[in-house]
C-alpha cells in the first residue's frame, strides 16, 4: 500500500489515540473485586474499600488534594465503593469532599464517617459538619470512633436511622483496644458494622470478634490491614515466597490483604494509600483466588517469621 | 481516653512527613518577600543587645512579640491547624506569649545585658534560630523552599526566644519562659515521630537553654552571700 501524507497522518493518529487508551483498557481488564453481603440488609458491596487515616489529610495544599483525587478515580474506576473517614483525620473530611466534587460525584460512593466527640449533644452537629464537608445528601454508615460516649452517639444514630437519615449504624475501635466492651456492644446493640484492626499478625479478633459478628449478623470492616505501613514497610526488601504465586498476587501487600479477605466473617478491608498504584494493586486482591485455611496459617507463619 | 498507656507518640501523628514539609514550602511561597523583613529584625535584634542592652529592650520585646503574634495566626492558626486540629489550641498560646511580650515591652519589665557563660549560650542559640535553622531544609536535601526562618516559621522564632531570656534580666522573666519550651518539646516530639533528624534542633536549643539557666541558678546561688 502506498504510504500519503493523509495515511501516516491517519495511521499516526490511531497508534497515538491506541496508546492513549492501552492503559485505561488494560485497567478496564482487571477483574472486578469481589463482594460481601452487608448482613443487615443483604446489600452487596467489594470487600476492598479505601481508608483516609493520614493519607488524605493534605490540607489546603492543591496539588496534593489532586493526588488524593486521582487515587480516588483510580478506586473507582476498578470497581471501589466504600471510602472511610472521620472528623478525628484532620483535613481528610473536606479532601474527600474535594475529590468527589471534581469526579462529579460518583453514584458507586459508600460514605462511611464517624462520629468522634466527648461530648453527646455535640454529636448531631459533628455529623452535619461532617456530611457538608463530603457534601452528601446522607451518609451510608456513621461509625462512633473508638467507642468515645459511645451510649448517646449510638442512641443519636439509632434515631437518624429510623428517621431515614442515615442507613447503616457502626462502632469502631482499633489496635485491638476494648475488646471487651466491643463485643458487649456487638452483643447488646442492633449495629450493622463493627470495625476493628486485624491483620496477618494481629489476629486477636479471630478468637471472639469474628466469630461473634458472623453469629450476631454484624458487618465488619477492618482498619490497619498493614500496621499503618508498618507491614509493607518491614518487607519491602523480602521476596515473595513462591507458594504465593498460585494466590495470583504480585506483592507482599496483595498477600496480605489476601489472608485479611479470605476470613469469612470480614466483609471489607479499608487500606489507605497516596497512591494510584497501590489503590489499584488493592482493589485487585479482592479478585481471583483465595486463600484456604492451610493456606492462611502458611502465610501468618511465613510473615511473622521475617 | 481509655487505655491510654496503649497510645504511643505515632497514635497522635495526623499527617505525613511530606504534607508537614509542604506546608512550609505553601507558607514560604505565599509570605516571600517578608522572609527579609523578618530576618532584618532578628538582625535589629542581636545589634540591639550588642550596642543598647538596657535602652533597646523595649523594642527587642515589641519585635518577638509581634513575631509571635503573626506566627500564631499566620502558620499555626491558618495553616498547620489544617492538618493537624490540636494546633487550633496551641495558637492561642503563641498570642499570649506575644501578649507577655508587648506588655513587658510597654512596662519596660526587661534588660537583655546577662553576659557571662550563660549570655553566650543565648548568643548561640539566637545565631542558630536566625542563621542556622533556614539552612537545615536544603542542608537535608528539601531545598530552601521549605526553609523554616525567624519570624515566619515556629521553631526559629520558639528558639530564639530560648536564647534572649537568656540573655534577658527581669523580674517577669519566669512567665515568658513556659510557652517557648513546651513548644520545643512538640515540635522536637512531632520531627522526632515522624523519624525526622531535625528533630535535634529543637531539643538541643532547650538543652542548651536549660543548662545555661542551670548555670545562672547555681551561680546566683554561689553568689549569694557575697551580694
Amino acid at each position: 500500500m502506498r504510504t500519503t501524507r493523509r495515511t501516516f497522518v491517519q495511521a499516526a493518529l490511531a497508534a497515538t489515540a491506541a496508546a492513549t487508551l492501552l492503559p485505561i483498557s488494560l485497567h478496564a481488564q482487571q477483574k472486578p473485586p469481589a463482594r460481601r453481603r452487608i448482613p443487615s440488609t443483604g446489600e452487596e458491596i467489594p470487600i476492598v474499600g479505601l481508608g483516609s487515616w493520614i493519607t488524605f489529610n493534605v490540607g489546603d495544599d492543591p496539588v496534593l488534594r489532586d493526588e488524593c483525587t486521582d487515587v480516588m478515580a483510580a478506586f473507582f474506576e476498578a470497581g471501589g465503593r466504600m471510602i472511610d473517614s472521620s472528623p478525628m483525620y484532620g483535613s481528610s473530611q473536606p479532601v474527600i469532599g474535594y475529590g468527589l466534587q471534581k469526579l462529579g460525584r460518583p453514584s458507586a460512593l459508600f460514605s462511611a464517617e464517624k462520629v468522634w466527640t466527648s461530648s453527646a449533644a455535640a454529636g448531631p452537629p459533628q455529623i452535619e459538619q461532617s456530611r457538608r464537608f463530603w457534601g452528601v445528601p446522607k451518609f451510608d454508615l456513621v461509625q462512633v470512633h473508638n467507642l468515645l460516649t459511645w451510649k448517646a452517639h449510638l442512641q443519636t444514630l439509632f434515631q437518624m436511622k429510623a428517621a431515614g437519615t442515615l442507613r447503616y449504624v457502626g462502632i469502631t475501635t482499633s489496635e485491638g483496644r476494648r475488646h471487651d466492651l466491643l463485643e458487649q456492644i456487638m452483643r447488646n446493640e442492633p449495629i450493622d458494622f463493627v470495625q476493628f484492626s486485624y491483620n496477618v499478625v494481629d489476629r486477636e479478633a479471630e478468637a471472639r470478634l469474628l466469630p461473634l459478628a458472623t453469629e450476631r449478623g454484624i458487618a465488619v470492616i477492618v482498619n490497619r490491614p498493614f500496621r499503618q505501613g508498618a507491614l509493607t514497610n518491614r518487607l519491602k526488601n523480602a521476596p515473595l515466597p513462591e507458594w504465593a504465586i498460585e494466590l495470583g498476587v504480585s506483592s507482599w501487600a496483595q498477600l496480605m490483604l489476601k489472608f485479611i479477605l479470605s476470613h469469612p466473617a470480614v466483609t471489607v478491608a479499608i487500606p489507605a494509600t497516596t497512591r494510584v498504584e497501590h489503590v489499584r494493586e488493592n482493589l485487585a486482591a479482592a479478585a481471583g483466588p483465595m486463600p484456604d485455611p492451610a493456606m492462611r496459617e502458611r502465610i501468618s507463619a511465613h510473615v511473622k517469621a521475617l | 481516653m481509655s487505655e491510654w498507656w496503649t497510645y504511643r507518640a505515632v497514635n497522635f501523628l495526623l499527617f505525613s512527613p511530606r504534607v508537614y514539609w509542604r506546608m512550609f514550602e505553601l507558607h514560604n511561597a505565599a509570605l516571600w518577600p517578608l522572609h527579609v523583613l523578618t530576618l532584618a529584625a532578628g538582625l535589629i535584634i542581636i545589634l540591639l543587645i550588642a550596642w543598647r542592652p538596657g535602652t533597646g529592650a523595649r523594642w527587642i520585646a515589641f519585635i518577638l512579640a509581634i513575631s509571635w503574634i503573626f506566627v500564631g495566626w499566620s502558620f499555626l492558626w491558618n495553616r498547620y491547624a489544617t492538618i493537624n486540629w490540636a494546633v487550633a489550641y496551641v495558637a492561642p498560646a503563641f498570642v499570649v506569649e506575644g501578649v507577655l511580650l508587648l506588655i513587658l515591652s510597654l512596662l519596660d519589665g526587661l534588660a537583655f545585658d546577662r553576659r557571662g557563660p550563660a549570655g553566650w549560650i543565648g548568643y548561640l542559640i539566637l545565631a542558630f534560630a536566625l542563621a542556622g535553622q533556614p539552612l537545615l531544609a536544603p542542608l537535608q536535601g528539601r531545598g530552601w523552599a521549605s526553609s523554616e526562618v525567624f519570624g515566619i516559621a515556629p521553631d526559629p522564632t520558639a528558639i530564639a526566644t530560648l536564647g534572649l531570656l537568656l540573655l534577658a534580666r527581669g523580674r517577669l522573666l519566669p512567665v515568658l519562659l513556659p510557652i517557648p519550651v513546651l513548644w520545643c518539646l512538640l515540635s522536637g516530639m512531632t520531627l522526632r515521630t515522624m523519624g525526622e533528624p531535625q528533630a535535634w534542633a529543637p531539643l538541643a536549643a532547650l538543652a542548651l537553654a536549660a543548662a545555661g539557666w542551670i548555670w545562672t541558678i547555681i551561680r546566683q546561688r554561689g553568689s549569694w552571700p557575697v551580694a
